[in-house]
């Protein structure tokens, strides 16, 4: 294996991670967006902000990783992909301003209007903002990203079959994915009716993938004949199997209620598609114009990259475990009763004692 | 007719690059700055409130917190459009460069996703962690920005002093070394110049908030406890950064002579070079300045008589454009009058404490600690305009043309106009929050704000 090839596994596992946890951000805002009224929509709401909050910028960072990793590793490709898709990238950015900005917002709305705004900004850029990165990637992988920049279409880059396949394909998998994790999240919380509304939306969400799966292949057979021929010979076949296995699988444990497992079965199916492009169109960084060795850094900055992901595992990976394990415990729950040894417990003990030694100040003065 | 249609459609679309360029940075440089001073701040309020049982300093700490999250939000989301514009808007420098200079960049990844981490552990752990390790999830925050700020300044050092690689007669690129472009001969100035700005920017906006309520008659021990605690940090700065600062221009005679010629506005190569305050440079002559004799050589070399570089020391094809030298030679001077007036600041504040042990009663010294923010961020914004515009016409110092580096692609006009929208409505919408946020603590101290809707039901309960 070369070095190229080493640094392209480490993008695609940062692809997976932003795919897993950022995807699961995106559905989670879908979900908001259509929760309804707001006090039909409020249990929802707070689910999924609770769910959300601790961890979506960390989430975040996987997107940064990836478009570090690939301009350094990968110079030409990035320019290329960034220049031909300038469209749907501007606008996928907008989405992550919005977003951002709009759930940090909400937090400190003064009322149900305000609070409606900034949800809805939320709530609308996190639908907007995958579908137009699956626009991207549709573009990439039928082939419509020329090496040379600038010589890419601007605009059937991203608006043709493919691409709106991809845009369409990575809603319906953040909203699938998304809710199989919040029907777990309502059950340790022990909120039946969460569990029942998010398992219902799961199983919907989780049928539309199967069935965008089906149309899509067909959508591959006339617009991307080599994407397809890829996709259905070994061995990505057996990739794409996986994946229709583990999204079966899914739709088939949570009807048993057995959501811890359907959440790994999700995650499953939602790697697997993203191993599947990758796959297809291996050996190629833009299919029909780069190689993996064409588009190849130097031998040293290919190093620096891999000594680079190295360190993060070292230092940000057991952090990132360190957070999950948190949340997974529920220490991380910001409306909770405070425990004894916590800070705000401390705050509590504190203040109480300053008050008192105040008002035991006052007679004698 | 045509072709000098397309020529000015570029030239738009060139100028629409570099604009959109310098008003996404311009903004998330200030949230950047306060992703790294603030947690500092917050650190040392919430150790005194923990390890010395200080009420007043944990509750700080608490709605430092708080405010932290927001900016945090804001600087993040901001920051991951500078990341996508890299190779939107200059293709031609992320091309043939982006594997000399991507190391830093993943390193400040790495960075990032642990300040992103512990910053979510530190914001949500208040009630459940125990209060030792939830005082311990901002060490990892402070560190992260400190190194955070090294990696990325060392790749707008590299900039100014491009390392690390052979350059070949077409255009590319081969003998990559990354650990020698990150470590290149400006970084270590650089860098100092920017982390000290960064703990100014915060600490002094921060205090600027408690100035403004002292001003507004609030005397609790918590408004002059936050005020103290924030002013420290930017005031322990402001002389280190004038000795940075210093050193930093120095270095310009020999790495860049052009910058360092628009910022002294010097026509031509002179031994007893004059200070020059104030003036623009017309045809070639400097008019309406205040020149002081030989200063200009005894601050640039430590001798009345020492030469420096005038813009006629530069091929006239590299040489800046009178306008760019004007502007340069102005941001250049306002940064400094900026940072002389936050260092009589500080002084002030030292000063007083030193004979008095306490804070100055002075109304002016509340009055200009409250705008003292603001001084901050414009000599922040103006030392990177001054930076940036001094380096051109190069993108990177004598290696890469900006025009160069370039998207070709058409349309720039259009995405500056809407993120500049964008960016307009956001700083409005900070502000909106950041206000209230600071309403909110002043008045009631309820520090849970509950998620809206419904208004009934808005209470965490559970």
């Amino acid at each position: 294996m070369s070095l190229a090839e080493v640094v392209l596994i480490i993008i695609w596992v940062g692809v997976s991670a932003y795919g897993v946890f950022g995807g699961a951000d995106f559905g989670g805002g879908m979900w908001d967006l259509v929760a309804g009224p707001a006090e039909r929509g409020a249990a929802p709401r707070r689910l999924i902000e609770r769910s959300i909050g601790p961890v979506w910028e960390a989430n975040h960072v996987w997107l940064i990783f990836i478009l570090v990793y690939l301009w350094t590793g990968f110079p030409r490709a990035f320019t290329a992909i960034a220049v031909t898709m300038y469209i749907p990238l501007t606008l996928a950015a907008l989405g992550i301003i919005l977003r951002g900005s709009g759930f940090a917002f909400r937090k400190w709305a003064r009322n149900t209007e305000q609070a409606r705004f900034w949800g809805a900004m939320f709530a609308g850029a996190s639908l907007i903002t995958p579908f137009f990165l699956g626009t991207i990637a549709g573009g990439v992988a039928s082939g419509r990203v020329p090496s040379v920049v600038g010589d890419g279409d601007p605009i059937t880059s991203w608006l043709n079959p493919t691409s709106i396949l991809g845009g369409v394909m990575a809603v319906v998998m953040c909203a699938f994915l998304a809710a199989v994790l919040l029907a777990r999240e309502a059950e340790r919380g022990h909120d039946q009716d969460l569990v029942t509304y998010f398992r219902r939306r799961a199983l919907v969400a989780g049928t539309i993938a199967g069935a965008s799966t089906f149309i899509g292949i067909w959508v591959l057979r006339a617009d991307a004949p080599d994407l397809f021929d890829g996709l259905t010979s070994l061995p990505d076949a057996v990739v794409i199997g996986i994946s229709v296995i583990a999204g079966l699988s899914t739709l088939a444990l949570l009807s048993r209620h057995a959501h811890g497992t359907a959440r790994v079965t999700a995650t499953f199916a939602t790697v697997a598609i993203l191993w599947g492009w990758a796959v297809g169109q291996y050996p190629d960084v833009l299919p029909g114009y780069l190689t993996i060795d064409q588009a190849a850094a130097s031998d040293a900055a290919l190093i620096a990259l891999i000594g680079a992901f190295v360190l993060a595992g070292a230092i940000a990976v057991p952090a990132l475990l360190f957070l999950f394990k948190l949340t997974e415990e529920g220490m991380l729950a910001e409306g909770s009763v405070a425990s004894s040894a916590s800070t705000a417990a401390l705050l509590d003990r504190l203040s109480a004692e300053s008050s008192a030694s105040q008002g035991a100040d006052e007679p004698g003065a | 007719m045509i072709a000098t249609l397309a020529a000015a459609a570029s030239e738009l679309d060139f100028l629409a690059a570099r604009n959109q360029m310098a008003v996404t940075l311009g903004f998330h440089i200030i949230f950047a700055a306060l992703g790294i001073g603030f947690p500092l701040i917050t650190l040392l309020a919430h150790r005194r409130g923990y390890k010395h049982s200080d009420p007043d300093a944990l509750r700080l700490a608490q709605r430092w917190g708080k405010t932290m999250a927001v900016l945090f939000a804001v600087g993040a989301v901001s920051g991951t459009i500078l990341s996508f514009e890299m190779g939107i808007l200059w293709p031609g420098l992320m091309g043939p460069f982006g594997e000399v200079i991507g190391l830093p960049f993943a390193l400040e990844g790495v960075s990032f996703f642990t300040e992103a981490i512990f910053i979510g552990i530190y914001l949500y752990g208040w009630n459940r962690l125990s209060a030792r390790i939830h005082y311990l999830t901002l060490y990892p925050i402070v560190i992260a920005g400190i190194t955070g700020s090294l990696f990325i300044v060392s790749v707008n050092a590299w900039m100014n002093n491009p390392a690390g690689f052979t350059l070949l007669a077409d255009g590319s690129v081969t003998d990559v070394e990354p650990l020698a472009a990150m470590f290149n001969a400006g970084t270590t100035v650089q860098y100092l110049h920017m982390l000290l700005a960064a703990y100014m920017v915060a600490g002094f906006l921060v205090a600027g908030v408690y100035a403004w309520a002292w001003l507004k008659g609030r005397r609790e021990r918590i408004i002059r406890l936050g005020f103290t605690i924030a002013f420290t940090v930017a005031a322990v700065a402001a002389p280190l950064q004038i000795v940075v600062g210093d050193i930093a221009a120095r270095r310009l005679i020999e790495s860049q002579p052009a910058k360092f010629a628009s910022i002294e506005l010097l026509p031509e190569t002179t031994t007893n070079a004059p200070l020059t305050i104030g003036g623009v440079l017309r045809d070639g002559e400097v008019v309406g300045a205040i020149e002081i004799p030989g200063i200009g050589s005894l601050l640039g070399t430590f001798s009345l008589d020492g030469e420096l570089p005038g813009l006629d020391s530069i091929p006239v094809e590299d040489r800046p454009s009178e306008r760019a030298t004007n502007i340069v030679h102005w941001t250049f001077q306002i940064m400094v009058a900026c940072g002389m007036a936050l260092l009589a600041l500080a002084a002030w504040y030292a000063w007083t404490w030193w004979r008095r042990r306490d804070l100055p009663p002075n109304r002016w010294f509340w009055r200009a600690s409250a705008i003292a923010g603001v001084v901050a961020v414009i000599a922040m914004e103006t030392g990177w305009i001054t930076t940036e515009l001094g380096r051109q016409p190069w993108v990177a110092q004598d290696v890469l043309r900006t025009v160069d580096a370039v998207t070709p692609a058409g349309g720039i006009v259009w995405s500056l106009l809407i993120l500049t929208i964008v960016y307009l409505g956001l700083g409005a919408a900070t502000l909106i929050v950041l206000t209230r946020i600071a309403r909110q603590f002043q008045s009631g101290d309820t520090v849970t704000t509950p998620y809206g809707p419904p208004e009934g039901g808005a209470h965490e309960s559970r």
